[in-house]
This record gives C-alpha cells, structure tokens and sequence, in this order.
C-alpha cells in the first residue's frame, strides 16, 4: 500500500541533550493514525544508506534502537590469497633445492672422473702425484687441523679415572 | 624491570660459557660428541645429551617458522584478516567467540591454531598449518643442504636482514602515541619481581637460548675455524653484541606494546564514556577522558540507581593493566604484535616486514640446531662414508618434518607449550653445569690454560678463571634448587586452556600421559650423561678382563 507522507508526519518526541529522540510517523490520510512499528522498522532498514548519508553519519554514529544493522562482509576473492603466495614461495624453494642438489651430483661425477682418470694415469706410470699416506695431498684438507687419534688417546694416562 | 638479572646473568654465565664452548670447538676440531669424548672418554653423554636436546628443540621450534610463514602469507589483504571479526551466520553481528575477545586473538585461537578445550581432544590436523609447516622444513633444507660452509653464507642474510627491519620499526614505534608509556615502564625496575626466583630463572635461561650455549652447535660451528683464531675476542663480542641487539629489540618491543596499551586503554575510556552518555543521554562532548572520574562521582550521587544498575559494565580502564598483561609467550607473540600492527597505518608493509624479520630469526636459530645434529652424524665415518651430504640432511628433514606433524592438530599449541617449557631448560642447565665441571675439574684448567696458550697466545686472565670455577657452576646449581623447590611447592603441572565460550585461557591440569611425555622428555637428554659414563666403563672394564686373560 503506497501512501504518500509530508515532514509534518513525522512527530518528534523525548527529545534530549544527546540528540536522541522518539519518533512516529502519522498516516493524515487515514485520520491521524500512527504507522505501525514494523512497517516503519521495514522501511528503515531498505533505506539505511539513505538516511545515513543524509545526516553525513555511518551505521556506527547514527543508531537506530532494535534495528540491528546488516554488516557487508568483507570482499573475499575466489581463491584465499595466502594460497597464492604459498604456492609462488613453495616452487621459488623447490626450484632451489632441486638446482642445488643437481649441481651437487654433477660435481660428484666430475670428481669420480678426474679420480678414475688420475688412477689410470698412474698406472701408466706417467703422472707424478704428491701422496701423503695414500691419500693424494690435493684431497686432504691442509686447513683444518687433524687430531691424530694415536695422540689423542694418550690422554687417558692424564686424566683420572 | 627484567635488565638486571639480564645483565647480571650475562656477565656471570652468558660470555665465561660462551668462551669455554668456543674454545673447546676450536681446539678439539669435533663436534659435540666427540670433543666431550677427547676430554674425557666417561663424558660422552655430554654430547649426546646436546645432541637429543637439539633434536627436541629442531622438532617444535619449526613450527613458529610454520606460524610466521602463516601470518605472513595472509598480510597481502586489505583489510589484514586480523583486523576485523567475521560475521555471524544471519550477518546481524560479529561471531560470538570473537565478540567475547579480541579479533587478534580470534584469529590466533581460531583461525590459524583452531585449538580445542583441552588437551585430551586431539581433533584433525589443519592441512593450512601442515603446508606451512612442510614449507618451513623444505626452506631448512634448502640453507643445509650443501653443509655448514654454505649456511655460513645464508646466515649473513639471515642475520642482518633483523637489523634493517628493527630500524625501520624502532624509527615507526619511537614516533606512534604511547610508546613512552611502555619505555617507562621497562626501564622501571620493579623490587618485587627481582625477588622472585622465577625472574632468575627466565632470566638464565634467556641468556643460553640467545647465545646457544649447551645444544652443541657452537662447539660445531667452532670446530671449523682456524685454530689460531682468537675465540677470546669473539665471544667477548659476540655475547656484547647479543646484548645489545637483545636490548634494541626490546625497546622497539616495548615501544610498540606502549602503543597498544595506551590504545586499548582509549578506546576502554572511550566505551565508557559512551555506554555513560546513551545511559544518561547526557550531551555530546560534556564527557571526556578528563574529567571521566570526577563526572561518575557526580552521576553515581545524583542518580544512584541507575549508576548502580549501570556499573557492573563499567569497567575500571588502567594502563598499567594494560602494559601488565603477560609479555612473553610464543602465542603472545603473534598476538600483541599484530594486534599493534593492524592499528598503524599501512598496516600491511609493516606486517610483512615484521614476519619477514621473525623468519630470519626464526630461521637462523633453525641453522644452528640442525647443525648441532647433522655436525655429528658427518663426523662419525660410519654413516658419512655410505651417504652424502644431502641424503643425511634430507633424512633429518623429512624424520622431524613428519613428527612435527602432531604440533598442526587441533591440540598441538598445548604439545607445544610442553616441548617448550620443558624440552630445553632443564637439560640445559645441567648440560652447561656439566660442561664447566668437566673443563675445570676433569680436564683441568691448567691444561685449558695451556690450550688456549698455544691457541691465542694468551693465557687467560682471573676473571675467566674465577667464573669458570666457581661463580658460574654455584650460579647454576642454585638455579636448580630453585627450579626444584618451585615444582615441588607448587605440586602438579598446569597449563592455560582455551575456552571458547568464554573467550579467554583457563588453568587446567595435565593428564598423566601428558605427565609423561614431560618426564620422558627431560629424562631423555639428562639420563644420557650418566648412561654415557656407564657404558664407557662397562667398556674399559671388559676390555680390561680381555687383555688380562689375553696376558
């Protein structure tokens, strides 16, 4: 049922400091009935961003009592964004590892050829190799101290048991 | 309040231990296991034990790694997913649980743990936090994976990265509202808490978790240095350097958690001046933080009643409560700083920035703990020789990759509190008292002395050889006690629940299988040192017997 209201319908009422106040709204055009509640109640709710925007206030500054306002959820895209994310760092670390270990295995290879070269080579009788021990001294690690465990174990006359 | 016993701490334990682990690494050229064994052959459950510690810490600690890739990850949204609760089914209003709490928390509790009551309900692994996790082992292994001479390389990154970031936070949370509350109060010493033995204790154990001590990864992390290096210089600057970045952070820390406070404080000022203005319809503005207590004195005189009806709601906002509530805690962690970000500007380029800098370090310790183990696995020529390099760290990976996947269940954050109140500490203690015993007493310091002389060319001087012997050692035999007569006072062990219909931790206590998962954890690493010197003179002994029926 369309009817159509004037300002003069809307009567204010209770009004205090706070800016709050009562409101009915008055059908003049069937003998100064009040609208009722909920028909009033339905039509604040459609047009809530309207009254709103009219006073320049937000669902939070301007409340109306037992209307509880529709809240938007916030945007949500189709998929989560932490997936994209997740999956541009998980290939960046698999592309990582998996360079890292091939490398590794072509250096072993190239490390098993020269080794099985230099051994045929000795055969031969034609390369001179500086040996320590048996073990070639390019392979030893001259930098890092060796403990020697014969030495080592010579500690035990020191300490007490 | 805590820089005190920090302090104290440090110049007691932190660089004398420091030192003594460095220059046994550098001089013994082993990892943990078999430095302890060159010095004595009974103490080579001294490196085992820091071996199983090491191996219980690299099992849980990944999983903050997992946590921060997670927050990470979710900081590319306008608005941050922390920042606002999600709405409830009819849309009419926020979810109930988050209602009752914050919307940090909400998505801490809820949203990345999805924790249950207690600890009994064990509940589903959470696939998001187990692919963050699988992604936190896969970026470990990635940085070993070619050994420790190229994590020497990652950890540069890994290190400096934390400095550039806590500038740029120390230059943003210097200049938010509130920060000097919170540096006021962590300047402020407070009497009371310095009595407490249990500020000690923490404190103690801050200094060994930041400097390293006891897990066996700075003796493997020496033991390829050069041997003339000079470790004295090192630690000195090392453990100076560790403290002032402690420092540093701490204050951008508190800087940060002032903000917060004085945040919350607000806008607590602020609900109740509004809840007083719509009860009292009183005009708009006649209310401010000001004059808020001398304006409810005058409502609570001439209107009783409803003040009175009014006043549970009322609630008494207090800063210091604010800056009280609890500052330590890995959850805590993640709560109060986001909680801190979402409410500055840009919040997403500080968020990322934070949980980038959280990596690293979460990484960097990562580093250390899996070189303590693998140092020694490479060392024994019994598994070096059959597997290279990248079969063993993947293994290592891959075995606590898979049992870290009980910490995604639902229950997992309360194994976790276990893992990590009680994995470390004690073991520690007893490791690192151990170890200063046996360098002194066993090995003897005059042929430490002599080391170190023909080491770094000096001998050194009496504070070293004073704390070495005696301060340290008492230091930590009285922390024990003190640990002891703790648990002992205060009978069965309690953890903090989360209740989702009040929206807030409950004290609860563990179930017996809980209890002894605790024990086992503690007995494991400290039962290894004496178990260590049985086995060994079992070993002399029978070998003994050999040689004289062999005679």
């Amino acid at each position: 049922m369309m009817s159509f209201h004037e300002i003069s319908d809307v009567l204010l009422c209770n009004v205090t400091d706070r800016v709050s106040f009562w409101f009915v709204v008055t059908d003049s055009s069937q003998n100064m009935t009040t609208v009722p509640g909920s028909v009033v109640e339905a039509a604040i709710r459609m047009n809530r961003n309207r009254i709103n925007s009219a006073f320049l206030l937000s669902d939070k500054t301007l409340q109306f009592l037992k209307i509880t306002s529709t809240l938007s959820p916030p945007v949500e895209p189709s998929t989560p964004v932490w997936l994209i994310v997740f999956g541009v760092v998980l290939c960046l670390i698999v592309a990582g590892i998996v360079f890292l270990v091939v490398a590794g295995i072509q250096q072993r290879k190239k490390k098993n050829k020269e080794s099985t070269e230099r051994e045929n080579l000795e055969e031969k009788g034609e390369v001179t190799v500086t040996v320590e021990n048996g073990i070639p001294c390019e392979a030893l690690d001259l930098k890092a101290g060796h403990i020697n465990g014969v030495f080592a174990a010579d500690d035990e006359r020191f300490t007490s048991l | 309040g805590f820089l005190i016993p920090y302090f104290i701490m440090l110049i007691a334990e932190g660089m004398p231990l420091l030192y003594l682990e460095l220059a046994v690494g550098q001089r013994m050229r082993r990892g943990s296991i078999g430095a302890w064994k060159i010095i004595s052959p009974y103490l080579c459950g001294v490196g085992v034990a820091s071996v199983v510690v090491s191996f219980f810490l690299s099992m849980y600690y990944n999983v903050i790694n997992a946590w921060a890739f997670w927050y990470l990850f979710h900081s590319f949204q306008d608005p941050l997913p922390w920042a606002t609760c999600p709405l409830n089914s009819n849309r009419t209003g926020y979810e109930e649980e988050c209602e009752k709490t914050s919307s940090t928390q909400y998505f801490w509790y809820r949203q990345t743990l999805n924790i249950s009551p207690s600890l009994e309900a064990s509940g589903n692994m959470q696939w998001e936090q187990a692919l963050c996790l699988t992604l936190a082992w896969l970026v470990v292994y990635l940085c070993i994976l070619r050994g420790t001479e190229s994590t020497g390389k990652v950890v540069y990154v890994t290190a400096s990265l934390p400095y550039c970031v806590l500038i740029i936070y120390l230059i943003r949370g210097l200049t938010l509202h509130g920060a000097v509350n919170g540096l006021v109060y962590m300047f402020t010493p407070k009497l009371e808490q310095l009595s407490n033995p249990k500020t000690w204790i923490s404190a103690a154990t801050q200094i060994f978790f930041s400097l390293g001590l006891g897990f066996g990864s700075l003796i493997a992390f020496a033991s390829y240095n050069e041997p003339t290096n000079n470790c004295e210089r090192h630690a000195i600057i090392v453990s100076l350097i560790n403290s002032t970045t402690s420092i540093f952070a701490s204050i951008v820390t508190f800087s940060i958690y002032g903000f917060k406070a004085t945040f919350n404080y607000e806008s607590c000022i602020n609900k109740v001046i509004l809840l007083l203005l719509n009860a009292f319809d009183l005009e708009e503005g006649s209310l401010t933080a000001d004059n808020l207590n001398e304006m409810k004195d005058y409502l609570m005189a001439t209107h009783p009643q409803e003040y009175a009806q009014l006043s549970p709601q009322l609630k008494n906002c207090s800063l210091e409560a604010e800056l009280d509530t609890a500052v330590q805690g890995t959850g805590l962690a993640f709560i109060v700083y986001s909680e801190a970000i979402k409410n500055m500007e840009v919040p997403q380029l500080y968020s990322v920035l934070y949980f980038v800098m959280l990596l690293m370090l979460g990484i960097g310790s990562m580093l250390g703990n899996t070189a303590a183990i693998l140092t020694p696995l490479t060392d024994s020529r019994v598994i070096a020789t059959r597997f290279p390099k990248e079969v063993i760290s993947g293994v290592v990976c891959f075995i606590n990759c898979v049992i870290g996947l009980i910490f995604t269940m639902e229950a997992g954050n309360y194994w976790f509190d276990i893992f990590n109140d009680y994995a470390a500490t004690l073991s520690l203690l007893l490791i690192v008292l151990v170890e200063t015993i046996a360098v002194c007493y066993i090995y003897g310091i005059r042929r430490f002395e002599k080391d170190l002389y023909t080491m770094i060319g000096r001998k050194p001087n009496w504070y070293w050889k004073i704390m070495w012997a005696f301060a340290s050692p008492l230091l930590i035999i009285s922390l024990f006690i003190f640990y002891l007569t703790d648990y002992i006072l205060t009978g069965t062990l309690q953890y903090q629940a989360w209740d989702a219909t009040q929206g807030q931790l409950v004290t609860k206590d563990y179930p017996s299988y809980a209890l002894a998962v605790i024990g086992l954890l503690v007995a494991a690493s400290t039962m290894c040192i004496p178990l260590g010197a049985l086995v060994t003179f079992i070993r002399k002994r029978l070998k003994r017997e050999r040689v004289s029926t062999v005679a």
